[in-house]
């Protein structure tokens, strides 16, 4: 018997510093078709609030606190987050 | 393991942590907030950071050194919020049976946290702005504090 595929996921998106003030917002919820990889949640978070939009086309992210690609695949309960040039130490 | 502190940097809870009678040395590395010449009157940096995912990311950065350097006994902390020009933001310190691991590890994982960690600073200047710093080179954008 086949697992049941979700046909959505519910991803929490977060937002760190100065894509923070770009976006209005520290976190957000979407809703995605799946399946869907992390610029799919990018797009649509552009969509969904407009500051986002301004963005850079290909921020670095991460998927659940670890460094992620843009195309890595996103899934129900993700935590997809936005983080503009690292400037630690 | 909390690696992240609001507080300032102490060095001997650190020295205390990594010391060992087999390491016979112990390598340093601070990293201060600078107001140099072309720095345009830094007064201080507030430090943000993504918390749960700079702890994440330093617990692999450790154990990676733990691998490579399988004797260092190494302590890290990192400060978040105002951390006021000369004070330290970061804070690395190795112990190893001999000097050229400690130097070897300390300048591994400076260079890792400077790559890795979720942290951003906004640098405050005298004049009252505020700046995102993009370390790749330039500001990212200005505006009031």
């Amino acid at each position: 018997m086949k697992a049941a595929v979700l046909a959505t996921a519910t991803v929490r998106v977060r937002f760190f510093a100065r894509y923070a003030e770009l976006a209005g917002r520290a976190e957000g919820t979407l809703i995605l078709r799946l399946p869907a990889t992390v610029a799919d949640v990018l797009d649509r978070a552009r969509d969904e609030w407009p500051g986002a939009a301004a963005i850079p086309p290909a921020p670095l992210a991460a998927v659940n606190r670890r460094h992620s690609r843009l195309d890595a695949p996103v899934t129900d309960g993700d935590e997809v987050a936005l983080l503009p040039p690292l400037a630690g130490g | 393991m909390p690696y992240l502190t609001a507080s300032p940097l102490a060095l001997e809870p650190l020295l205390a942590e990594v010391t060992a009678p087999e390491c016979g040395g112990t390598c340093v590395f601070l990293g201060t907030v600078r107001d140099g010449p072309g720095d345009g009157g830094v007064t201080g940096i507030e430090y943000s950071a993504y918390d749960a995912m700079a702890e994440a990311e330093l617990d692999r950065i450790l154990a990676e050194a733990r691998r490579q350097w399988g004797e260092a006994r190494i302590a890290v902390r990192h400060r978040v919020g105002l951390v006021p020009a000369e004070e330290a933001s970061v804070a690395i310190v190795v112990a190893t049976p001999h000097r050229a691991d400690a130097f070897a590890a300390c300048r591994y994982l400076i260079e890792e946290i400077k790559r890795r960690l979720p942290i951003w600073k906004k640098e405050l200047r005298a004049d009252g702005t505020a700046t995102w710093v993009d370390p790749a080179g330039h500001p990212s954008m200005v505006g009031p504090r």
